[in-house]
């Protein structure tokens, strides 16, 4: 594990490499505390961020993405007993959306697993896992370090990301596969590109050394200028994510280790992510609950909402009816589609309610000038992911 | 697979021939299924055998008295038509007392060499523990409740208990409540004068604990221990003739009469896994047995850990198994000696039983300072027998031996056994040589076994009497850990039976027998 140099006591939050440029950037002074680091939630309007994201190409600053190596012979069947995919089938220089549980077969954190060098692995995640993960390596020969700080990470998303990178010189990346990893080099920097984000879009993110961030950041600022580029927050890139029907932690579901109340955690069938549990590859932690869960059948689930009239249902009660008598789920993440053109929401919903087609009804709680409207609105239970263009897996992408 | 002779498979196999695996195994037989007995060492009894220690002295080289054994499982396996003989039952109990004075415990001479007051005193709290300790044996011989089930089997065991606490009366359920939590310091306070009578009951309740006196939770290891002799109705503490070594043959017999297999030096390697299920054992041989149904004898640790794999676990079960505290404290030693050893101011009758070597609370409070970094004791607390009072077939005509437990000695000694060993010994004879002058000069041959001994000798982690602590936290319904205290294990088909299950280690069979019924039953259901 490396130790933080940086006085906690006296700044308790760390700047991030990109840190100097986004200031520099920042418009609206918005910053809001992501593990550890002090991050951007806008730059300069939401609107003005997510339109870029689905119109041209962003930069978004992901250092703060807790980031594991895992190294050693045992690495493949650790992280195969850790999570619910089947790792074996992960491919050098791929990566792979994975779920980890607890015994009881409720989801401690979702994330991605890098597959760098034969036997080395890197594991990205939105909180920090170590203890879960030694805990995990009981018995195996692995070796465990986080390496958040000895990796900066910018996501470059939107339609026009590919030209943006080939024009700051990655040759080739045309050719990199959604979940791909590949190598390349930017002047004298080695950057680590994989085909991965989270806005549901065309997109990359870039790995690199702390000390190549700035020149990386304005490298890329250069090369995107005719084409949109434009660094982005946490808040656009909400809305991009709600689209693409991505969870968020803390948002869509609460940790498994952190939940205190009974009935809180969730299991990755409730929140379907079922396609992600292989059960015929051996064994793995909350396997034996999660097959009798599947046997019983998820007394609920996470699905998608389409929503009538234009008003997000943030936080809403899900009713089976519009006189709000049975009360069946409520709502995690919601938003007016500005692509989409849809009021669509991601929401908990009891079983049998949560099948595809069935009607809810959404409590929305309007504020009308400080005058509080109730407003009961049907809802459809419907696909997910809400927006999911062709060009986000077409490779080679569109030149622009 | 290598080898598919026809007896490679049975209905159940027991990993490890300790006494509840012995238990285990003639109580499946007897149920009707095929058992096979696997011990890696050459002898069968575990931490319950006789062995030579120096030529021709046996000696029971881990537990050296019987006084757990429950009266109805002796008759039921009729281990004495299987070769079970007493050399000595309702051992009486002295107390060394600085200067030679005597302090009697045993059924006769109870309260010898107390003052009126304290002879009235201990009358009246030897009456109240036995109340208290009757009102636990019923957990013993059950299987416990789990917790936070709705399954009315557990809140029917959870009500059973608490009535069984409710039925003693106000008075004495308010007393229970009160002493249940407190450790055994304050409690003989509260009741005593006698340093030495508030030494040797204080010892009863830390012989074999990871505690000192002064620890939280004592009242309820000593209420334990009693309640453990009452459950056994046995008149106190005994010793089968040839050892504990012999009794646990006798064991053997009655297994193999009732239709078991016992193979010797037969140490298993893994326990094999088929479509997650317990599919049989491999041998350190290669050797490949089938069974539907294992059941370890070993520790909890080295059968979860070691022979399944935390790879055949989930992260969360292996976390608490490898939280469990079992880090034995306790050493063994043995002397051979050319005559009978004398102890000053206890008579012939006295060597005959069990002798304890505490002189005051503060003396194992002492001990176990040093015990809890890292050193052994300098002045060790003892429990003593002289088997061969009772048994001469244990030694050469006219020599004796000497069977001590020794408290404290660190399994993790700080400066190492290397060097520790000797000074450890050392301290152990000085500590015997002030209540019985003369016994160095005696001495033919010494061995001083450490928990590090026990552990390579008779395969428990730690080296611990219990297979893991006996505390609040590990203990009942969350012994060893939550999701194997009741013999079954998150694995289908493989069980445990040994000290690490409820009601835990000494030499009382419960946890082998409950084990067994447990298997029946499950195999039963599955049928
Ligand atoms: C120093 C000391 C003194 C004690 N004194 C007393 C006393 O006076 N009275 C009393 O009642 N209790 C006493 N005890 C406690 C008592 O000895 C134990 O609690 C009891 O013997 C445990 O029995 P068991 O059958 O559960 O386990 P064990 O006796 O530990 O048996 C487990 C068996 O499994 C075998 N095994 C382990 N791994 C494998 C493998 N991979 N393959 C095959 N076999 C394997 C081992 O070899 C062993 O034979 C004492 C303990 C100690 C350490």
């Amino acid at each position: 594990m490396t130790e933080s140099v940086a006085p906690h006591f006296k700044q308790p939050l760390l700047k991030t490499p990109f840190h100097e440029r986004a200031r520099a950037l920042s418009q609206v002074d918005s910053f809001i505390p992501w593990a550890g680091y002090t991050t951007v939630d806008v730059f300069t309007t939401m609107e003005q961020e997510y339109f870029a994201i689905r119109n041209a190409t962003t930069l978004y600053d992901l250092t703060p993405m807790v980031k594991y190596r895992v190294a050693g012979p045992d690495a493949l069947p650790y992280l195969n007993r850790l999570v619910t995919r089947d790792v074996a089938k992960l491919k050098p220089d791929r990566v792979a959306y994975c779920v980890w549980c607890n015994d009881a077969g409720h989801l401690i954190d979702d994330g991605t697993i890098f597959r760098l060098r034969a036997g080395e692995y890197r594991i990205c995640t939105a909180e920090r896992q170590i203890d879960w993960l030694l805990d995990s390596a009981i018995g195996f020969d692995v070796e465990i370090d986080e390496v958040t700080e000895q990796i900066a990470a910018l996501a470059v998303q939107g339609p026009t990301s590919c030209a943006v990178l080939k024009a700051l010189g990655l040759q080739g990346i045309e050719k990199l596969k959604p979940f791909e990893i590949g190598y390349f080099a930017f002047g004298p920097q080695r950057l680590t590109v994989s085909r991965t984000g989270f806005t549901g879009d065309l997109g990359y993110e870039l790995w690199m050394e702390p000390q190549a961030a700035e020149t990386v950041w304005d490298g890329l600022m250069t090369a995107g200028r005719s084409r949109g580029i434009r660094a982005i927050g946490s808040q656009a890139l909400n809305v991009a994510r709600i689209e693409a029907g991505f969870l968020l932690p803390n948002v869509d579901f609460v940790s498994a280790e952190h939940t205190i109340r009974t009935g809180r955690d969730r299991s990755p069938l409730e929140l379907g992510l079922g396609w992600l549990v292989d059960f015929n590859k051996g064994h793995f932690t909350g396997r034996r609950a999660l097959r009798n869960e599947m046997i019983q059948g998820p007394r609920r689930q996470l699905v998608g909402l389409d929503i009538a009239g234009n008003k997000p249902a943030h936080n809403a009660l899900l009713y089976t009816d519009d006189g709000g008598k049975r009360e069946i789920g409520s709502v995690t993440s919601a938003i007016w589609s500005p692509t989409c053109k849809r009021n669509i929401a991601l929401a908990i919903v009891d079983a049998p309610y949560f099948q595809l087609g069935s009607t809810v009804w959404a409590d929305i709680y309007l504020n009308r000038e400080l005058m509080w409207e109730r407003r009961m609105s049907r809802a459809q239970v419907v696909e997910r992911p809400f927006f999911t263009p062709e060009r986000r897996r077409a490779t080679p992408p569109a030149e622009f | 697979m290598a080898t598919a002779s026809p007896q490679a498979r049975y209905d159940c196999v027991i990993i490890g021939a300790g006494h509840n695996g012995l238990v285990c195994a003639a109580t499946l037989a007897r149920g009707g299924r095929s058992v096979l007995v696997l011990e890696a060492a050459a002898q069968v009894g575990g931490a319950a055998v006789t062995r030579e220690f120096a030529p021709g002295f046996r000696v029971s080289a881990g537990a050296h008295l019987l006084h757990l054994m429950p009266a109805d499982l002796l008759r039921e396996l009729k281990l004495e038509s299987h070769g079970l003989e007493w050399a000595a039952q309702g051992m009486a109990t002295t107390v060394l007392v600085p200067g030679g004075a005597r302090l009697s415990l045993g059924a006769e001479e109870a309260g010898r060499g107390l003052s009126p007051e304290d002879a009235e005193a201990y009358s009246v709290y030897t009456a109240r523990m036995r109340r208290f300790a009757a009102a636990l044996v019923p957990m013993f011989s059950r299987v416990p409740p789990r917790l936070g089930t709705s399954a009315w089997a557990d809140r029917i065991a959870l009500l059973r208990l608490g009535w069984q606490v409710r039925k003693l009366g106000r008075r004495d359920m308010r007393e229970l409540l009160r002493i249940g939590g407190m450790n055994v310091y304050d409690l003989l306070e509260e009741n005593f004068d006698s340093a030495a009578l508030k030494g040797a009951l204080g010892l009863d309740a830390v012989l074999g604990a990871n505690f000192g006196p002064r620890s939280p939770g004592t009242v309820l290891t000593l209420l334990y221990r009693l309640a453990g002799e009452f459950a056994a109705g046995a008149s106190g503490p005994s010793q089968p003739r040839g050892g504990l070594g012999a009794f646990c043959d006798a064991l053997a017999k009655a297994a193999a009469a009732a239709g078991a297999t016992i193979r010797t030096g037969a140490p298993v390697a893994s326990i094999r896994v088929e479509a997650d299920r317990a599919a049989g054992v491999v041998l350190e041989s290669g050797e490949n047995i089938d069974a539907p149904c294992v059941i370890s004898n070993a520790d909890p640790k080295t059968t979860f850990l070691r022979l399944l794999g935390p790879r055949y676990l989930d992260t969360g079960f292996v976390r608490r198994v490898n939280h469990i505290r079992a880090r034995g404290l306790a050493a063994k030693l043995h002397l051979a000696l050319n005559r009978v050893p004398v102890f000053s101011g206890v008579s012939e009758a006295g060597v005959r039983g069990r002798l304890l070597l505490a002189a005051s609370l503060q003396h194992i409070e002492h001990a176990y300072n040093h015990a809890k970094y890292g050193e052994f004791s300098a002045a060790p607390v003892m429990e003593i027998t002289v088997p061969t009072a009772n048994d001469p077939t244990l030694a050469p005509v006219g020599q004796h031996v000497l069977s001590a437990i020794v408290q404290y000695a660190p399994y993790a000694l700080k400066e190492g056994w290397q060097s520790g060993r000797q000074r450890c010994l050392d301290a152990a004879l000085d500590g015997l040589e002030r209540y019985a002058p003369g016994l160095r000069a005696s001495i033919v041959a010494a061995e001083l076994l450490t928990p590090a001994d026990m552990e390579a000798q008779f395969g428990m982690a730690g080296g611990h009497w219990h297979h893991g602590d006996l505390a609040f936290d590990q203990f009942l319904m969350v012994r060893p850990v939550p999701g194997a205290a009741q013999y079954r294990t998150p694995l289908d088909g493989l069980f445990l039976c040994g000290a690490g299950c409820h009601p835990g280690g000494g030499v009382m069979g419960i946890a082998g027998r409950n084990a067994a019924q447990e298997v029946l039953k499950v195999s039963q259901n599955s049928a």
